[in-house]
């Protein structure tokens, strides 16, 4: 569980590029819940995935995760209950390294790390059956260097990766908008199933308002910094992207510009 | 061509800079952290060691303190580089300046000589080798336990750390790793094995002398560009091995040019062919691939 209250941020304060990311943001995140949150260039969606994850951290307000308060903690300190996926495909995995090397650096994600051996025997089978899960052969190429594979094969293994050791959130941003359309929907597909068998809580910022409505049980809305909507359960239920639209116009009185997003 | 003792000359000191390229190689491979305080932990090594030396400390005693010097060192320019924010280059530059005045304070002048003390050599002439086989037989023995622990070390979970660290700065964070802390204990890590060399080169010249830094980056990063060249570095093995070979090839050849009498060259023009042979070193593998992609364009 997260709750995120009055979160304030502004990039380049005091110089002429002043930037006001997020403006008093505040949301909580239940257990088990996995929502999705939408939002036009600017709104904030990854700021506020980089304030959770620490990468950023906020001018006022207070992140909980768990029970913990984790404002001011640095992002290795939080990776324990935050794990993440990236919207790069190159950023979530080291190409130098093997998979198995990749796989070993997860496992132990949140953990203090000795010097025993850092590929133990006892995790080769756990590594190739989740690798087997994915169905892309990669529980064979164990050895391999990560850099061989492809985006959508290191984006599969990072979202392998960050499911590996139990976290209190995952994090996804925009984690399938930079593959082609048909291996974002292979990815989109293993990342609800590995939410719903894990029964995880997850976060996901899309660009997509369909996917937002299509994947999830909750929708999300940001703009300026701030929720403009947060729909649910009934709500939420047969709701397309035209009804999101009038909702949007109706909160702010604001018509939508961003292409992207209706294209998407 | 080479005399005997040349030969066993070159080899001595190729050893030596293979545990400098070791450093660098965690350095400026595995941290990506240009780092140029060697020019400074080398001279620090040999200083440590030879004041312990002496004054009457164990031999080898003292070149542990030299090792423990060099790592300090190394603390220094990292912790110059994540606490203070400052350039990693700079911040090894600022160290490598500073460590020019602390060696002098040392060794209270700028060089000591080392011929009559008992060294970490002088038990090993006794068992009846000639007197230039003598310090190879050591050195090889203390570069292949050096490159045993390495790899031992860069196998293991906080080696695997730091090599993520240098390798995706921000992955290693979202996986839990402290990447401050492990850009420090790498860049101590690496002037620790430049501090052993130090000390080990000091006591097989027979002296310590404040400027024998000068330009120990450069032959350093020669050894290593030089033996990726020779041995591709697919593995850490083979990356450390490499660091070997290179070192040794290099001193090779430079004994070689110095010897070569038809090319004339003398003691002095060593800066000159090290500065050559490094451009070379990093130059000729790309030439190497693009006559091949040259010469297969021509055929199709």
């Amino acid at each position: 569980m997260i709750t995120a209250t009055d979160l304030t941020l502004t990039f380049g304060k005091g110089t002429p590029l002043e930037n006001p990311a997020l403006r008093g943001m505040s949301l909580t995140v239940n257990q088990g819940e996995f929502v999705t949150v939408i939002g036009s260039n600017g709104a904030g969606k990854s700021t506020f995935l980089n304030a959770l994850a620490g990468e950023v951290m906020v001018d006022s307000g207070q992140i909980i995760v768990d029970n913990q308060n984790v404002t001011k903690l640095p992002t290795y300190k939080r990776a324990g209950s935050v794990a993440r996926v990236f919207q790069d495909p190159l950023a979530g995995t080291c190409e130098g390294l093997t998979i198995e090397e990749n796989l070993a650096l997860a496992i132990k994600r949140g953990q203090r790390r000795g010097l025993s051996a850092a590929v133990k025997a006892r995790y080769l089978d756990q590594f190739k059956t989740s690798l087997t899960s994915l169905n892309l052969g990669l529980e064979n190429r164990l050895g391999d260097k990560m850099g061989l594979l492809s985006g959508g094969q290191r984006q599969a293994v990072s979202l392998l990766m960050a499911s590996l050791t139990p976290s209190a959130i995952l994090l996804l941003d925009e984690h399938t908008a930079a593959l082609d359309p048909k291996t974002a929907s292979f990815v989109l597909d293993l990342t609800t199933q590995i939410i719903e068998e894990q029964k995880l809580t997850a976060l996901m910022v899309t660009h997509s308002m369909k996917q937002a409505l299509e994947v999830g049980d909750r929708t999300v809305m940001l703009h300026q910094g701030q929720v403009v909507f947060d729909i649910a359960g009934k709500d939420r239920e047969g709701l397309e992207v035209k009804d999101l639209l009038e909702l949007f116009e109706k909160q702010r009185g604001l018509e939508i510009t961003d292409d992207s997003l209706l294209l998407g | 061509m080479l005399s005997n003792i040349a030969f066993y000359g070159a080899i001595e000191t190729g050893l030596i800079y293979g545990l400098v390229a070791f450093g660098i190689y965690i350095s400026f491979r595995v941290l990506d952290f240009p780092d140029l305080t060697v020019d400074g932990s080398f001279p620090l090594g040999a200083a440590v060691a030879a004041v312990l030396i002496i004054e009457g400390v164990n031999p080898w005693l003292a070149t542990g303190a030299a090792v423990i010097a060099g790592m300090g060192a190394g603390a220094v320019t990292a912790l110059l580089n994540v606490k203070l924010n400052i350039l990693n280059l700079l911040a090894s530059i600022l160290t490598m300046i500073a460590l020019y005045s602390v060696n002098l304070r040392i060794m209270g002048r700028p060089n000591i000589a080392l011929l009559t003390e008992e060294t970490v050599l002088t038990p090993w002439y006794d068992l009846g080798l000639a007197y230039h086989q003598v310090p190879v037989l050591l050195f090889v023995l203390v570069v292949l336990v050096s490159l045993v622990l390495l790899w031992r070390f860069m196998k293991s979970e906080t080696g695997l750390a730091m090599r993520a660290t240098g390798a995706n700065p921000r992955m290693a964070r979202a996986q839990g790793i402290a990447t401050g802390a492990m850009i420090v204990l790498g860049v101590a890590l690496s002037n620790g094995l430049v501090g052993l060399a130090g000390a080990l080169f000091a006591q097989s010249q027979g002296a310590a002398d404040v400027t024998m830094g000068v330009g120990v980056i450069v032959i350093g990063l020669a050894s290593l560009i030089g033996g990726e060249a020779v041995l591709t570095p697919s593995t850490v093995f083979r990356a450390l091995v490499a660091c070997v070979i290179g070192a040794i090839v290099y001193r090779l050849a430079i004994a070689l040019a110095l010897n070569a009498d038809f090319l004339g060259l003398q003691a002095q023009d060593l800066n000159l062919i090290t500065a050559v042979l490094v451009t070379l070193a990093i130059v000729l593998p790309g030439v190497r691939t693009s006559v091949a992609a040259r010469l297969t364009r021509k055929k199709a």
